[in-house]
């Protein structure tokens, strides 16, 4: 039988190695999983590459891993928020590599790699700075710029609703990152905030399907605030 | 004395206002964070605009009642907005095929300058900002059918953010079609940029003397 749902933070952080590229769902706090960063931290794998659109607030999660000198290099494309602290400084400071790309280029270089695409041609970011150093082609008349896909080691991502299967439902405007990075890693590691039974999902509502998704951890934390 | 001494110019609601007016029924649209929040408040609901959030909601509606705030539930600027009737959330890859796909008529954005060959820089100001966030506005200046820009036509210390060449960093080439102002409406025509209105109060000479870019009247 197969069974997905892990039953301890432990179990379901096992095997995250130093050095991974581990993506974060979430756009701000909305959809991030943040017990899952939390486990992240407890696990202890350090030198990570994250992707995550944002870098984090205050002091606790992503926020926190970046504080505590875990991550080598982050992958976004709007860190700068209201309380970004934590990574301004170590920024400032030069503790941190950062790779700016366009929040679309971002998602589509992860679905890319989801989808056994090696790299794809965008008009996005033609002519300005962040086109530096990638190949321009024209073609049909317009220029575009060569991206190439972006696979996760691991992805952390938060979901509403999973059956032991993995399939995923999401609430509202938190789907966001979640099904693309779920596509993209080698280990799809989701939260949830509530478990039903196999086949009380509507087919036609499962947005991510359980292939993607290699563990579930229940963590009925209530309501989100935005950070 | 001042242009600005002589002429009324809009007020930020106002600027939002006019760029509602000729937004009509039936377009999508996008409008980026910031000031472009607003021309939403300004477009009655009885005319049919739908409007796109790039973290997933195509159908946005106005802020909810204190009592009524689904809480998974945000906008591009990270504000709690609603859900109108007919509305569809999607997952960030379809957001922005939506935008890249050109499926939107129209996005507004702010911008810290526009060139009068349509260049616009509007995410950073510098070569060694200390924390570069370009967000989605990339992806929207390339690929929206059509791209609008909403801000003030002079900096804080008086400079002209309609430009011969943007200086700042640029976030797309050649993509904008119009600025609003709190000076005017402009259309961008290439090697000048052509004011289709004025502020009350204010001629082209007058307008000339604070743009750096050159300008004709719109014919």
């Amino acid at each position: 039988m197969i069974n997905k749902i892990v039953q301890s933070m432990a179990e379901a952080m096992t095997g995250i190695r130093d050095g991974a590229v581990v993506l974060l769902g979430g756009f701000g706090s909305i959809g991030q999983p943040n017990a899952l960063i939390e486990g992240l931290i407890e696990q202890g794998a350090t030198d990570l590459t994250v992707v995550s659109n944002n870098a984090g607030t205050g002091r606790t999660g992503l926020a926190r891993l970046l504080e505590l000198g875990r991550v080598r290099k982050i992958i976004c494309s709007y860190p700068r928020s209201a309380g970004s602290v934590v990574f301004e400084e170590i920024y400032r400071a030069g503790e941190i590599e950062l790779e700016i790309v366009p929040q679309g280029t971002l998602s589509e270089r992860m679905r890319a790699a989801g989808a056994g695409i090696p790299a794809f041609f965008t008009a996005t970011a033609v002519g300005t700075k962040l086109a530096a150093g990638k190949e321009e082609r024209d073609i049909a008349g317009r220029k575009y710029l060569l991206e190439e896909a972006l696979a996760g080691d691991v992805a952390l991502i938060e979901a509403w609703e999973a059956d032991r299967w993995g399939n995923l439902t999401y609430r509202s405007s938190a789907r966001n990152f979640n099904p693309v990075m779920a596509t993209a890693a080698a280990l799809t590691i989701a939260q949830t905030q509530h478990i039903v039974e196999l086949g009380a999902l509507d087919p036609e509502k499962i947005i991510t399907p359980g292939i993607y998704v290699k563990r579930v951890l229940q963590v009925p934390y209530g309501e989100p605030t935005v950070t | 004395m001042s242009v600005l001494d002589t002429c009324k110019p809009l007020t930020r609601s106002e600027m939002a206002a006019r760029v509602a007016r000729d937004i009509p029924e039936g377009w999508y649209v996008n409008l980026g964070i910031g000031a472009p929040l607003q021309i939403a408040d300004f477009v009655p609901a009885e005319r049919e605009v739908i409007f796109h959030s790039e973290n997933g909601v195509l159908g946005m509606g106005p802020a909810p009642a204190p009592d009524h705030i689904n809480r998974w539930l945000i906008n591009a600027g990270k504000q709690y907005v609603t859900l109108r009737t007919g509305g569809s959330y999607m997952h960030h890859c379809d957001s922005f095929a939506l935008i890249r796909g050109g499926h939107l008529d129209l996005c507004v954005l702010g911008a810290f300058q526009v060139a009068a060959n349509g260049d616009i820089a509007n995410w950073s100001t510098s070569d060694d900002d200390t924390a570069p966030a370009v967000g989605g506005a990339m992806d929207l200046a390339a690929g929206t059918r059509q791209l609008w820009v909403l801000m003030e036509h002079l900096t804080k210390s008086g400079d002209s953010r309609l430009v011969r060449r943007c200086t700042y960093p640029l976030t797309a080439l050649g993509a904008v079609k119009r600025v609003y102002s709190n000076l005017a409406v402009l259309d961008v025509t290439g090697e000048s940029f052509a004011v289709r209105e004025m502020a009350p109060g204010l001629t082209l000479e007058a307008l000339q003397k604070v743009t750096e870019a050159p300008l004709h009247m719109a014919t």
